[in-house]
């Protein structure tokens, strides 16, 4: 933070408010990319907060004598086949991606995270089931596990949420116990153990924190690729059900027949979640940059 | 070898066990029973009887001993039961489907190779160029891109691409046609759905041949084979690109394990019928028996693929011994 070249350093003494807005520069030319991810992220939570303000049109409601309108001045991408307002349905669209794909990959993530440290500091028996059944989940495709759990639960967002998130939570477990195997060995764990600590404080209070690097870069991960998720359940109409806005489910709804006569149904939705799943993707990969370095390795 | 394969092919049947007791427990211990699902969706009243008499025919009310015990000892006799859905045997359904997937699922990963070699290879020889960046976007973009909007952008471009040259739009064929029978009809329907597909399995791909070209590339014996005055091209051909393979390989030995997961949303697109389709159809109508079966196939496939890709890797790099 402190190795910003002196010019800009002096600056910043002159004007001391506008300091936020030099960092941000020195951030965007030192992590271009990771502040690219970060826009779309700002982007989509914004989208998500303001979506009443932001957009004009109701998402739900048709509107027949607007049916599959060609973007306009009052319709910006377009509408679909009820005579939605696609950028209204984009805009909400994104709360429900974000909501679906930062609760699975919250869940999934922390119960990952708690299982891996578990795993690393009980060690044995413990260690060794916990890492069987890691592998075994890990055999499966995560849209065949998520596919298997609608299968009993049934469609809906709820449900969708579980799908994601049971497969996450492995794939975290995993990452996790690695570092937390290293931080088991230092002695401060075996002084608190020494000092007579409970498992569970020890876990929580001395273990924890120290894998939180990981912990986040999996986080930021896990929402982009829940965020693919929910809209590939979707499109298959296993996830979200209309008529709540969710990408996946827009380019379900017949996207494909009027492909040709009204290529705005499919296309915009589509770069959303590009966008968005790319966004994430970057921002995690510039906070893995910054938080651990040593993980560069693909 | 011989005993590493036997060796190998025997902690295979542990993996397996271990994943028919997952499925079974997940799909029973999970919260949730296909009969109320099934029946509610039909939107009429429904009392408990019926639920009771659904579950009875499922074999949902045995013991959950006995209900594993039938699991397992169908993969033994061969008898996977039947769909639940169109009443024939599970197997039949499968092996009527299997042969497109596969198909799909073999191309694919040809289009991953052909794309991914090259270009990771370009990206890493030319690194931190304009090529490069370009590289890395359009990989970083593959992964970011869902497969099946790729699936309605080619279609789309298909039809208005005809429009424009030929005056009338072309669509792929609707029907599968055998490669052996008509290769040209075949490969008119297929070569879509196994380019959506390969260019995100190519995504990880490409990345890996980059990161591993450049490592292979600070090594002494090509400074060495430089200094000698060796053509670049040999050295990248004979000498960097060959022992930059493994890594690249274990990647698309994993991604083709899991490329069948990818084919369930693009089978859709293109409107295939292959076990992608089965898939979602059989999760769609509640058919819990073809679900578990069609779970316990994919895994199949993917271990069996993990043991093709270590055999593999002896082949590849022979400091690699299996004792």
């Amino acid at each position: 933070m402190t190795s910003l070249n002196p010019s800009v350093a002096t600056d910043t003494l002159e004007e001391p408010k506008a300091m936020w807005i030099v960092r941000a520069l020195g951030l965007i030319r030192r992590q271009p990319l990771a502040s690219a991810g970060g826009f779309v992220v700002l982007l989509m939570i914004v989208a998500t907060i303001f979506a009443d303000v932001l957009s004009p049109y109701d998402p739900e409601a048709a509107d027949f004598m607007h049916m599959l309108t060609a973007p306009n001045a009052d319709y910006w991408l377009g509408t679909d086949m009820f005579g939605r307002d696609i950028l209204t349905r984009i805009i909400y669209g994104a709360r429900t991606a974000l909501f679906v794909g930062f609760t699975a990959a919250f869940i999934g993530a922390t119960a990952g995270l708690i299982l891996g440290v578990a795993s690393a500091y009980f060690g044995g028996l413990f260690d060794l089931i916990v890492q069987r059944i890691v592998d075994i989940i890990m055999a499966f495709p995560l849209i065949i596990l998520a596919l298997a759990i609608v299968s009993i639960r049934g469609a809906g967002t709820v449900n969708v949420i579980i799908a994601i998130t049971i497969p996450f939570i492995p794939q975290c477990a995993r990452v996790v116990r690695s570092s937390a195997l290293a931080i088991r060995e230092i002695p401060y764990v075996d002084a608190a153990r020494a000092l007579g600590f409970s498992h569970t404080r020890i876990i929580m209070r001395h273990m924890v924190p120290n894998v939180m690097a990981p912990y986040l870069i999996m986080l930021t991960t896990f929402v982009g690729q829940a965020i693919l998720l929910e809209a590939s359940l979707s499109y298959l109409g296993m996830g979200v059900q209309e008529p709540t806005p969710a990408w996946g489910l827009m380019l379900q709804g017949g996207a494909e027949e009027y492909a040709e006569s009204a290529p705005w149904v499919p296309i915009f939705p589509g770069l959303a979640i590009t966008i968005a799943v790319f966004g994430f993707n970057l921002f995690g990969d510039g906070l893995r940059d910054v938080l651990d370095p040593r993980l560069r390795s693909r | 070898m011989h005993s590493y394969i036997t060796k190998r092919l025997l902690m295979i049947i542990p993996t397996l066990i271990g994943a028919a007791i997952l499925v079974f427990c997940l799909l029973r211990i999970i919260p949730g029973d296909p009969c109320e699902i099934r029946l509610a969706g039909t939107g009429l009243y429904v009392d408990e009887a019926e639920i009771e008499l659904c579950r009875e025919k499922l074999g949902l009310t045995k013991p959950l001993l006995v209900q594993f015990y039938h699991f397992v000892t169908g993969y033994v006799t061969w008898d996977l039961g039947e769909s639940m859905w169109t009443g024939k045997p599970v197997t039949e359904e499968i092996g009527l489907r299997f042969q497109l997937s596969l198909q799909v699922a073999i191309m694919a990963t040809l289009v991953a190779i052909i794309i991914a070699i090259p270009l990771g290879a370009i990206s890493a020889i030319k690194q931190d160029t304009w090529i490069d960046y370009a590289v890395r976007t359009f990989s970083i973009a593959g992964i970011a891109m869902p497969s099946f909007w790729l699936g309605i952008l080619i279609i789309l471009g298909l039809l208005i691409g005809t429009q424009h040259f030929f005056g009338e739009p072309w669509m792929p064929p609707i029907y599968y046609v055998s490669p052996f029978e008509d290769l040209g009809a075949n490969l008119a329907q297929l070569i879509w759905p196994a380019v959506a597909t390969g260019y995100r399995y190519s995504a990880v791909a490409t990345r890996m041949t980059r990161s591993a070209l450049l490592e292979v590339l600070r090594e002494d014996y090509i400074r060495t084979a430089r200094a000698k005055g060796m053509l670049e091209k040999i050295i990248i051909n004979r000498h960097a690109l060959k022992n930059a393979m493994l890594p690249v390989l274990t990647i698309i030995g994993i991604e083709f394990a899991f490329l069948m997961g990818g084919l369930v949303v693009t089978e859709q697109v293109f409107n295939l019928n292959g076990i992608g389709r089965l898939f979602v159809e059989s999760v769609g109508a509640q058919d819990f028996n073809m679900t578990q079966q069609l779970v316990m196939l994919v895994v199949v496939i993917a271990v069996m693929t993990n043991f093709v890709v270590d055999l593999f890797y002896g082949w590849l790099d022979p400091r690699i011994r299996y004792g």
